[in-house]
């Protein structure tokens, strides 16, 4: 089963390659194929027993002389962020198909590609073999970035890769000696170890990937010059591929170093979530404020993360998915903003969008009043799990947190009254054009998502703790 | 009646395969006419290099344990088979992608010389002694320079062919000079004797540096490897496809086979030398290819970074590290010949050297010969899908349980810096904006009609890619085979 959700995408992405067809039918091939995937997601989430351990396991010796091999399965939380990876990535390709992006079969075919790259990355048991996945994300990402992506792109994937691969190389050393001093680079099997510098490695990677400050230097540009849908994917479920790296291997084979660099790494993602809280606010544009925001949410993950209890580690899994559709969504409306705006998402040439274009009004401000955390929202159980998960390390941890939402509520109507309210901007059209059937059969169902997570929260926070293989102290 | 020595002959044969198929094909070029000698002659060296694989492969099925041939001059090992494998792999698909270069001239010559630097690499890496180690060294280094000088209308390659004449002669001289001095103090020529004689004195220890520096030379392992970028440029770039791969196997399997059955004894000090050797290829190697802008420089710089990280399994002096570097070495032939295949295509399109610049566009007019590229260089880079990320993750494994956690560092360092190179021919190839494309005037390709058709050249790649990715699924029987090989040294 969970080999079938790695390489259904897989596959299909060689077969776009392949097969000649004409580039509105590789598109459509693609999205009925991300559309059997999100089907297939569904129908392991129904077999799924959410109270138990490691589960759909699929395993294969790779090389047998270091103990490497292939093997996959399911911890409750991860299947949740298979669940977001694999519904984003479906709205991504449907963007593309809608915009008839250049290339079709080479871009339909990578965005393929990752999917099945991020799928496996949060399946992945084998130390080497997450790292072969966590990889294979970045191969696809460079091209989509880089292909389509704005005028300066290839700055961008410059940037974008140079990080990326700094932190990922250190994180090979930190696996090959990992692995070599347990015998085995199986997560299942290995025990757990207390060097620090091991830990180090590992951070350093996810805290890129994330990211939390200062690692952050790569993704303004990242997000601003990919393609929309890509920068959806990107922001929406790929930084996760941290989180999942956080609570899998960093908190549950490092004790010890974890412990001991509690602090500093709270400190840091507290300094990221008021700092990238406060540039989102100061953000000239729409892909800004988005990009930056999701610098200031991901840092409030890790603060539930590393709050090492139940409730904050329950909040941050919660807040992943509901942070990833948010992203997603607002990225993909970015980008019908930019199509109505000349290309541009900048706030001076924005404004009195609203006026005749109801959908997109109604639409931006349901998931922007999601973003700022409204009580009753999916955001604001999730903070609210973090919060109260992270009041048990200090008051000061919560009280940084607390103000951060109202941070985020600062940037988010400014987000909003920028591009819908205000008098017409020079580079918004006089004639409305509302969003359209296919741009909403993409939206609707992710805000309707969101709209079920906010009404029943618990159906993750309730279902992914128990089983996630890391340590953390049960509820008080 | 004179006493003769036992002549096993399936372990010459592979040797003799070549030799036999350099010598049909000199002399088809006499006798068969001349409309198809040029086909006769690529004809044979591919069965001869067809013929030594096979030959190679049933030697490694039916040799278990390591044999001393011909007064203990030759080694019949599984070693040596699964380099001769190697070897013959590189070979045939050189033969396919020399085949698209229209050479009007010395086209039996070029086959014969082909075949005759392949059966002396073959014979090399049997080496037992150090006169076979010298013979062989200078048997596939004659063929050689003699290949590079072989494009005899342009300057370039005749430069090509006299560089590599006189830093490759100065190489095999020091090779020598060392040999004498480990004879000198030892009194004996067999590598295994030399290590039973237990001297430890400085003339052995000054023989041992000058033999390092030798094969050093070969390997192209800096500071050794002037005569690389200049050589690599200036050849033939079907001949160059073959010595970046061929060469580097030979030489690396032969430093492996003499330091670990030679000098045992001298472990803590050569250990520390290739090491040194190591880190200097890598730190070389990477930063002058950043500043590359000719692709065959760029990846002649690229070996010499690779020759680096081959020899960090070298230094591991372990089991684990032979392991490492024969399973290394087979996606990074299969690569490099890939690489050089592709470059030749773009260059036989433009009718001038491929350069980063005049790439543009590549990968998205020629889709297949693109994405091949883009797999080598993902594979140089040492990114998943290929085997290039299985031999550094068991080249940093070796060097980590070897102790030396400081070389997997330094080769991690190295790697991220050749991301930057390596991504710079992706970049050329499918990202040129076209205000860039504009600014560098990029010619267009051949005027009107589409490139030539190759499809041998395009079989290699499709070989070459089939081993780079298939090495990366099929790492268990590689594995295995690998540490059989390994198993013939006293690690």
């Amino acid at each position: 089963m969970t080999t079938a959700l790695i390489l259904l995408p897989l596959v299909a992405a060689l077969l776009v390659w392949i097969l000649p067809l004409p580039g509105r039918a590789a598109g459509a091939f693609a999205l009925l194929v991300a559309l059997a995937e999100v089907v297939l997601w569904a129908i392991a989430v129904a077999g799924f027993d959410f109270a138990g351990d490691l589960q759909l396991v699929d395993r294969q010796s790779w090389f047998s002389d270091l103990g490497v091999s292939y093997h996959v399965g399911f911890f409750g939380f991860s299947l949740w962020l298979a669940g977001l990876t694999v519904v984003v990535c479906a709205a991504a390709i449907g963007y593309g198909l809608w915009v008839g992006r250049e290339r079709a079969r080479a871009y339909h075919g990578l965005m393929l590609f990752l999917t099945g790259a991020i799928v496996g990355v949060f399946a992945a048991q084998d130390l080497l073999l997450f790292y072969v996945f966590f990889e294979a994300m970045l191969i696809p990402l460079y091209v989509l970035i880089g292909v389509w992506g704005g005028p300066r792109r290839v700055a961008a994937t410059a940037k974008f890769v140079i990080y990326t691969m700094a932190g990922s190389l250190l994180m090979l050393a930190s696996i090959i000696a990992f692995g070599l001093s347990q015998g085995t680079f199986d997560l299942v099997e290995s025990g757990e170890s207390g060097s620090t510098w091991m830990f180090l490695g590992f951070l350093v990677a996810f805290a890129v990937k994330a990211p939390l400050f200062p690692f952050h230097g790569w993704l303004v540009d990242a997000y601003r010059e990919s393609p929309p849908e890509v920068s959806a994917v990107l922001s929406g479920v790929v930084s996760k591929a941290a989180v999942f790296g956080l609570l899998r291997i960093g908190i549950a084979k490092f004790p010890e170093p974890v412990d001991d660099l509690q602090v500093p790494i709270l400190v840091l993602a507290a300094i990221g979530l008021v700092y990238g809280s406060l540039l989102a606010f100061r953000a000239p544009d729409v892909r800004g404020v988005v990009a930056y925001s999701s610098m200031g949410q991901m840092s409030l993950i890790v603060l539930g993360l590393f709050s090492l209890n139940e409730l904050g580690v329950n909040g941050a899994i919660l807040h992943s998915v509901a942070h990833g559709l948010v992203s997603a969504t607002l990225f993909l409306l970015a980008g019908m903003i930019e199509l109505r705006a000349g290309g541009t998402s900048d706030f001076d040439v924005l404004g009195g969008m609203a006026r005749g274009r109801p959908m997109l009004a109604t639409l931006l401000m349901t998931t922007g009043v999601i973003a700022l955390a409204v009580p009753g929202s999916a955001v604001f159980a999730g903070e609210f799990l973090i919060l109260a998960g992270i009041y048990d390390e200090g008051w000061w941890w919560a009280a940084i947190g607390a103000g951060a939402i109202v941070l985020a509520a600062m940037y988010m109507l400014r987000l909003i009254s920028a591009v819908l309210h205000r008098a017409r901007g020079a580079a918004v059209a006089a004639e409305p054009r509302d969003l359209r059937g296919p741009e909403l059969a993409l939206l609707v169902p992710l805000v309707a998502l969101l709209l079920v997570l906010s009404a029943w929260p618990a159906s993750i926070a309730e279902r992914s703790i128990p089983a996630s293989g890391a340590q953390v102290e049960a509820t008080p | 009646m004179i006493d003769t020595p036992h002549v096993d002959w399936l372990a010459l044969a592979p040797t003799l395969a070549l030799l036999g198929a350099a010598g049909v094909a000199l002399l088809g070029s006499v006798l068969v006419p001349a409309s198809v000698s040029r086909g006769f002659a690529a004809f044979v060296t591919f069965a001869g290099f067809v013929a030594a694989g096979v030959l190679a492969g049933i030697v490694f099925a039916e040799t278990a344990s390591p044999e001393e041939l011909l007064a203990e001059s030759m080694t019949r090992d599984r070693l040596a088979a699964l380099a001769a494998l190697i070897l013959a792999g590189a070979g045939a698909l050189s033969v396919l992608v020399s085949w698209g270069e229209r050479r009007r001239d010395h086209a039996g010559e070029y086959y014969a010389l082909l075949a005759a630097a392949g059966a002396g690499m073959v014979f090399f890496v049997t080496a037992s002694n150090l006169m076979t180690l010298f013979l062989g060294l200078e048997w596939f280094s004659i063929a050689l320079y003699v290949l590079c000088a072989l494009d005899t209308h342009r300057e370039t390659s005749l430069e090509a062919g006299l560089k590599y004449l006189i830093v490759g002669s100065f190489g095999s001289a020091l090779l020598l000079f060392g040999s004498a001095l480990v004879y000198g103090a030892t009194g004996e020529l067999g590598f295994a004797a030399i290590a039973q004689a237990g001297v430890e004195d400085e003339l052995l220890l000054a023989g041992l540096a000058l033999v390092i520096a030798g094969l050093g030379f070969k390997a192209s392992a800096a500071p050794f490897h002037m005569w690389t970028p200049d050589v690599y440029q200036g050849a033939p770039t079907s001949v160059t496809a073959f010595m970046s791969a061929a060469t580097k196997v030979a030489a690396l399997v032969l430093t492996l086979r003499v330091l670990t059955v030679a000098f045992p004894e001298q472990e803590d000090l050569w250990t520390v030398a290739i090491a040194v050797l190591a880190v200097a290829s890598l730190a070389w190697g990477n930063f002058a290819a950043l500043v590359q802008r000719d692709l065959k420089r760029l990846l002649a710089y690229s070996s010499v970074s690779h020759a680096g990280f081959m020899l960090i399994a070298v230094a591991a002096n372990t089991e684990l590290g032979g392991r490492a570097l024969l399973y290394y070495l087979i996606p990074y032939s299969a690569m490099s010949i890939g690489a050089f295949a592709v470059v030749a295509a773009r260059e036989r399109e433009l009718g001038a050297p491929a350069t980063l610049d005049n790439l543009a566009g590549f990968g998205w007019e020629r889709p297949f010969l693109g994405v091949a590229m883009w797999v080598f260089m993902l594979g140089f880079m040492g990114l998943p899908l290929t085997g290039g990320f299985v031999g550094k993750f068991y080249v940093f494994s070796a060097a980590y349980d070897a102790g030396s956690t400081w070389l997997v560092i330094v080769g991690v360092v190295a790697t991220a810096i050749s991301l930057y190179y390596y991504l710079g021919v992706v970049r050329a190839m499918y990202m040129r904006t076209d205000d860039l494309r504009a600014s560098t005037q990029a010619r267009p390709v051949v005027a009107g009609g589409s490139p030539p058709r190759d499809p041998l050249l395009a079989t290699a790649v499709a070989g070459a890619l089939a081993v780079t990715v298939g090495s990366f699924f099929f790492v268990q029987p590689l594995i295995d085979v690998a540490r059989d090989a390994a198993a013939s040294l006293p690690l």
